[in-house]
């Protein structure tokens, strides 16, 4: 569990990041988002201590990070950057290793952790001697996140990670991190400015304006009861509606009606079946069970709940 | 029609009209008269036509489309041709000495330098084209070098007056080569050991350069020759002596401060601020990200400022002569005390291919940090 309670950083006269305090929960995912300048990174920034509050304690299970040795809450809290930081001058294995090195693991544990890691990110074990020149800017951030677990972390922090990456390499990193998210039951906090990738991550959102939260909870919540008017904009204003539906499941709001065609899984967002029936130019459409044959149908109506 | 590969074009154009016009070698009734030039065709033989026919064989290649196999012929020739060169001086300097008067002397002339110098062009730019590699880079050099072992020490260039110069200062010159050597080390060493440090300190808070550089630039500002002088009372006062070795080192240590403390400043400055972001937010500590992540990236830009110190101090080294720190700068001012062009030479020489195999030695070991990085 992290806990910021009350933090605050000023340079100067400037607040960057006033009284902000949220709570995360073991096991949880949490994107914290905002425009740029609202001091997302600044407050993720000062979880590991690269930033040093100027008011405030942050708990990571109940323990004061500040009365804590820098270097090693450091090595036990997983950091994930935008420019992914990987060292140019280590292969693969050694960029993964860096940080169960610096806790003297034995060299034989340290192969097999890479070895895991490897497996985990679904990279090919032939990529452990390749320099990161070597790599595509996905495999490069895969890597990153690699480095980021060596170490088994309780916490994973990540500063934008998928921010260089282009479009389609990006919504395949999101599934992934998704994946690993669900085996591996890590907390993890993830900066954004993207507030689709927070919605599809995250099941806590902590949304940050000029420095102050302005809300803090589960997306729905943001979606549905936007705390004022920036919330509401920030989420998407006049498609607010499209990605609510986006984060509901027809299993939902299906009923045990007949329909024909070709049946959807009842795993479908609204998004998609709303998308489905404009396509198919019908107010109806199948879904299936598990079988594949269909046990219901979904109609326009159903959508709006 | 046009020449395919310029370069080539200009170079053997020069080489083939020195091979022609310009003196091959110069012989002369004694060491300090000056001598009658005489071309490759005065001088007769096969020798010099077999030259002028590799010169002319160049410029017919520069006319062939640009290919690798091309180059290969281009670098072959140039190279043996080059060797060829070196023995057909001695050769002919040899020969042209069994008819002379005792104390006749030769020595080699304006063709022989533009030929050599073209023909050593005309190779590095074939090396170039071809992309090649350090293995083949230091092939062709140690080919050359080899060569040149072999003609000299077969006493091939014993009729020639540089070697005439050399053998009568044997022992000396070997001592001022060393000297030379020694005061370059020295001062490169101390160069690193302050300027090193120096870098770091100005890296770690960039509102230090502009004071730091400030100084070290209006250093190099200072010619050498004045500097040397200017020493010279206040290291009397200190009791330490105005002249010899320890002047000159603490000369050739101010110029080569400032391009040891930017290139270090550099090297470390242009580390990726992300990579330096990940290895703190890792927990390495200061020191580890210094050793182990700042320094092996800094390297290559270090090492270049390392090469540029060293090749600048060999040259700079000569000038310490003048305050009698020895090396081989006293050959090239007795030389030119005594208007003996060929002693001038005898220092010039070694001091150039002091310099050419510090450059080179550097630019590998640069070249192998940035290749094998780990």
């Amino acid at each position: 569990m992290i806990e910021l309670d009350h933090i605050s950083k000023n340079y100067g006269a400037r607040d960057s990041v006033s009284d902000v305090s949220f709570k995360v929960e073991q096991g949880a995912f949490c994107a914290i988002v905002g425009p740029s300048g609202s001091g997302k990174s600044t407050t993720l920034r000062m979880i590991n201590r690269l930033i040093e509050p100027s008011a405030g304690t942050i708990r990571i299970n109940g323990e004061d990070v500040a009365a804590l040795p820098l270097e090693a809450l450091r090595r036990r809290i997983g950091y994930a950057i935008q420019s992914v930081g990987l060292f140019p001058h280590w292969n693969v294995a050694d960029n993964i290793a860096t940080v169960p090195r610096l806790l003297k693991w034995p060299e034989e544990r340290v192969q097999q952790r890479i070895d895991e890691l490897l497996a985990l990110l679904q990279l090919d074990p032939a990529i452990r001697t390749k320099f990161p020149h070597q790599l595509s800017g996905g495999q490069q951030q895969r890597i990153g996140v690699a480095r980021a677990l060596a170490a088994d972390p309780e916490v994973l922090l990540m500063d934008e990670p998928f921010g260089a990456l282009d479009p389609i390499t990006r919504e395949t990193a999101r599934t992934e991190l998704s994946r690993i998210h669900k085996s591996t039951g890590k907390t993890i906090l993830f900066v954004t400015h993207d507030i689709d990738e927070a919605l599809g991550l995250a099941d806590k959102i902590a949304l940050l304006r000029n420095g102050r939260l302005v809300q803090f909870g589960p997306p729905i919540e943001l979606l549905t009861r936007p705390a004022d008017e920036f919330v509401r904009d920030f989420m998407g204003g006049s498609s607010l509606g499209l990605k609510l539906l986006a984060l509901r499941q027809v299993r939902e709001r299906m009923k045990p009606e007949p329909a024909s065609g070709e049946p959807i899984a009842p795993e479908t967002s609204l998004a998609e079946a709303l998308s489905q029936m404009v396509l198919r130019r019908t107010s109806r459409l199948p879904v299936g069970g598990t079988g594949g044959s269909a046990n219901g149908s979904i109609a326009l109506s159903d959508l709006v709940g | 029609m046009m020449p395919r590969n310029r370069v080539v074009f200009v170079l053997s154009l020069f080489a083939f009209a020195a091979c022609i016009f310009a003196g091959f070698l110069t012989i002369a009734p004694n060491r300090l008269a000056s001598g009658q030039s005489l071309t490759l065709w005065q001088l007769g033989g096969i020798p010099g036509a077999a030259l002028t026919g590799a010169c002319v064989a160049l410029l017919a290649l520069s006319f062939v489309p640009i290919a690798r196999g091309v180059e290969y012929i281009v670098l072959g020739l140039a190279i043996a041709v080059f060797v060829f060169q070196l023995f057909a001086a001695g050769f002919l300097a040899t020969g042209s000495l069994t008819s002379a008067p005792h104390g006749t002397r030769v020595s080699l002339g304006w063709a022989f330098w533009t030929t050599g110098f073209c023909l050593a062009m005309i190779a590095i730019d074939a090396l170039q084209r071809l992309n090649a590699g350090t293995l083949a880079r230091l092939a062709a050099l140690a080919i050359i070098v080899a060569a040149t072992a072999l003609i000299t020490s077969g006493g091939w260039f014993d009729g020639l007056s540089l070697m005439r110069e050399y053998q009568t200062r044997q022992d000396e010159f070997a001592a001022a080569l060393g000297r030379h050597c020694l005061l370059v080390a020295v001062a490169v060493f101390l160069a690193v050991i302050i300027g090193a440090p120096l870098g770091l300190y100005v890296a770690r808070g960039p509102q230090r350069s502009a004071g730091t550089f400030g100084v070290l630039n209006m250093l190099q500002t200072i010619p050498s020759v004045a500097l040397f002088g200017l020493l010279i009372a206040p290291l009397s006062a200190l009791g330490i002596g105005g002249i010899g070795a320890v002047p000159a080192i603490i000369a050739l240590v101010l110029y080569s401060l400032l391009p040891v403390v930017r290139n270090t400043e550099a090297g470390i400055s242009g580390v990726d601020r992300g990579v330096i972001d990940a290895a703190r937010g890792m927990g390495l500590t200061p020191a580890q990200i210094l050793w182990r992540i700042e320094l092996p990236l800094g390297m290559p830009i270090f090492l270049a400022g390392l090469r540029i110190v060293a090749v600048q101090a060999i040259g700079l080294a000569i000038v310490a002569a003048l305050i009698g720190a020895g090396g081989l700068g006293s050959f090239v001012f007795q030389g030119i005390g005594q208007y003996a062009t060929d002693l001038v030479l005898l220092g010039a020489l070694p001091t150039i291919a002091l310099a050419l195999a510090a450059d080179f030695i550097l630019a590998l070991l640069a070249g192998f940090f940035e290749r094998s990085p780990s």
